[in-house]
């Protein structure tokens, strides 16, 4: 089973954001680097499907020569292999990003069982990457799943939908978009990040393309700063919240 | 054609709402939502196939229709058909698009990004558009037309259902639904343990309400995933918040935004979820919350 799984550097954004000066992008000056949520899942998954059926693991991005950060990372939580294929560090639309990562997935010397995504990407969110790169390659795909199992060539993949789920049954090779809760991700270990340290990263030089989707500028939306009114402070507010509960009438008068 | 994928759930009902500002919009209904007064025209899909969800047959009847605008919900399905349309067509997905207008040739959009907490300006060109509507973005609104429905049957072979939902396990009975939920009682790493949040249940109880949580404590394993509210996690719109030892980080604000009020209890005046609330008090939630369901109980609640 090769197992391939893709990840995205982002900022580690705080409590606010804060703009360029141009409206063009995060002011990261002062900001560390991560990857999503759904994303840190995806390579837990990739790891214990490789573990529990075999096999190997290779972590893709598509990013500046700084994402190597981020492809370290994953290998030192224990994916063996990364692949970075390296911009200047400006946004590249889905479609270009799709693209470019298609290209090389085909370009490895062995084909992918299974590809792992994160449902969105933390900072652009565009929820489409995954979809996208299975429709290049040919591979059935599903998103947003929570809970993967694997037998006799099938996948099979579940979703939250209505406070249930749904489960959906896919034959391999295929594309899976993840999400935060299909497990728990391990923390790396120091032998991982030595390792790591020493594996070296494979990179490409990916093609830019165009997009009708052109972005003119960020902006941080207006705050909603309420009006505050204290209650208390301690047990003795109690009466004065149920009767805050009473005026929105969720309980008797 | 303007076109709107309507599902089976209230975002559907807020895009069909959305997408009436680019003009006549027809609606391409899956599942049995009435859409009623919304629009003039709607399409029912009828398929003997298609008595269960297959995101790329539903992309496939929307392509059949060659739509030049297509609007969908900002949800997991809506997301999810739209990127097969995007796919299959080349074309360029504008998700959870939060305010649009015509511009000649060209939409202009605006568009969240990081869940929320920061927004895009864009403009999208080329035919087809294909934009997702941001959940809670703006209200659902009929606007009294009549409405013809009629059926529509899209050609589908068998490579439209190689992802299908083969079965579905329903939620156990009388388990509040976090997302419709009237009352969310949401706590943070302030609850201390797993058995903190008993209280919690207890007054979620009490006022008909649903349990929620901060990423601290679905990663510290205290509560399920499925009960986090924020970025990655759930889009909550109550008429009541009740955050409890939850600081208000801009990931988990963006998951409560479509909550009417807010009421925050935490030891720290300066966490910055005090700045959204309506009501506070401020102390620790361990004396606070008791406190509240024993008056409640006391009033015979
Ligand atoms: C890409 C990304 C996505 C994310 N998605 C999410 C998401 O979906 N949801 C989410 O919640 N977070 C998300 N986060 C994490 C987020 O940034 C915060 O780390 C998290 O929300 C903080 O959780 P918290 O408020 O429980 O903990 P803390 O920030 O540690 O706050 C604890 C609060 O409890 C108060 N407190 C402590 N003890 C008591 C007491 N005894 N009584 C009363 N008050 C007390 C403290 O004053 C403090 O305000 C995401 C982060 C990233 C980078
Ligand atoms: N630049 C990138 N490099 C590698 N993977 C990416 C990149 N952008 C997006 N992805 C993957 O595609 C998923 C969905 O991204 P998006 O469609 O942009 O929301 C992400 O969670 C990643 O797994």
């Amino acid at each position: 089973m090769k197992v391939g799984v893709c990840v995205k550097r982002v900022p580690e954004t705080g409590a606010r954001i804060t703009l360029t000066s141009d409206d063009q992008a995060i002011d990261t000056s002062l900001l560390g680097f991560t990857i999503s949520p759904h994303e840190e899942c995806a390579v837990e998954e990739a790891l214990r499907i490789a573990e529990r059926h075999g096999g190997s693991t290779t972590v893709l991005t598509l990013g500046p020569a700084a994402a190597s950060e981020q492809l370290k990372n994953a290998m030192a939580m224990g994916i063996a292999s990364a692949v970075l294929l390296e911009t200047d560090g400006g946004d590249w639309s889905a479609e270009a990003t799709a693209a470019a990562l298609a290209e090389a997935m085909r370009a490895q010397p062995e084909p992918f069982d299974l590809l792992l995504f994160g449902n969105e990407a933390a900072d652009s969110g565009d929820y489409q990457v995954g979809v996208r790169v299975a429709h290049t390659l040919g591979l059935p795909c599903v998103t947003g799943i929570k809970g993967i199992e694997i037998d006799d060539g099938r996948l099979t993949a579940r979703r939250e939908a209505g406070g249930g789920w749904e489960i959906f049954e896919l034959p391999l090779p295929a594309v899976v978009t993840v999400k935060e809760g299909i497990n728990l991700p391990r923390y790396a270990s120091i032998q991982g990040r030595l390792r790591a340290k020493k594996t070296p990263i494979e990179r490409i030089q990916p093609q830019p393309r165009a997009s009708a989707l052109e972005t003119i500028r960020l902006v941080v939306p207006p705050e909603h700063e309420t009006h505050v009114e204290v209650l208390g402070a301690g047990a003795d507010a109690a009466q004065r919240v149920v009767a805050v509960f009473r005026e929105l009438g969720l309980v008797g008068l | 054609m303007i076109l709107c994928l309507v599902d089976n759930d209230p975002v559907s009902l807020e895009a069909l709402t959305f997408a009436r500002r680019f003009g006549e919009v027809e609606a391409l209904v899956f599942g049995d939502i009435d859409v009623g007064g919304y629009v003039a025209r709607a399409r029912r899909v009828v398929h003997a196939r298609l008595d269960e969800y297959a995101p790329t047959a539903w992309a496939q009847a929307v392509l059949e229709l060659e739509p030049e605008i297509v609007v969908a919900p900002g949800t997991d399905r809506g997301h999810e058909v739209l990127a097969h349309v995007a796919a299959r067509i080349g074309a360029p997905l504008a998700a959870n698009v939060i305010d649009a207008s015509v511009d000649s040739e060209a939409l202009q959009l605006t568009r969240q990004r990081w869940g929320g907490s920061l927004l895009e300006e864009a403009r999208l060109t080329g035919t087809p558009k294909l934009l997702t509507v941001a959940p809670h973005a703006i209200d659902a609104e009929p606007s009294g037309i009549t409405t013809t429905v009629e059926d529509f049957t899209p050609t589908l072979g068998d490579e439209h259902f190689r992802v299908r939902v083969m079965r579905r396990e329903e939620p156990a009975a009388g388990t509040a639904r976090l997302d419709s939920a009237r009352v969310v009682v949401g706590g943070g790493r302030g609850v201390g343990s797993k058995e903190g949040f008993a209280v919690l249940e207890e007054l979620a109880k009490l006022l008909g309400g649903a349990v929620g949580g901060s990423r601290v404590v679905t990663n510290l394993g205290w509560r399920p995933h499925s009960d986090q509210v924020g970025q990655t996690g759930a889009r909550i719109a109550p008429d009541l918040y009740i955050a409890c030892g939850v600081s208000g980080a801009i990931q988990h604000i963006v998951g409560c935004k479509g909550a009417k009020r807010i009421l925050v209890i935490n030891k720290d005046q300066n966490a910055p979820i005090v700045a959204r609330a309506d009501w506070a008090v401020i102390g620790d939630l361990h004396e606070i919350v008791p406190a509240i369901v024993a008056e409640l109980r006391k009033n015979g609640a």
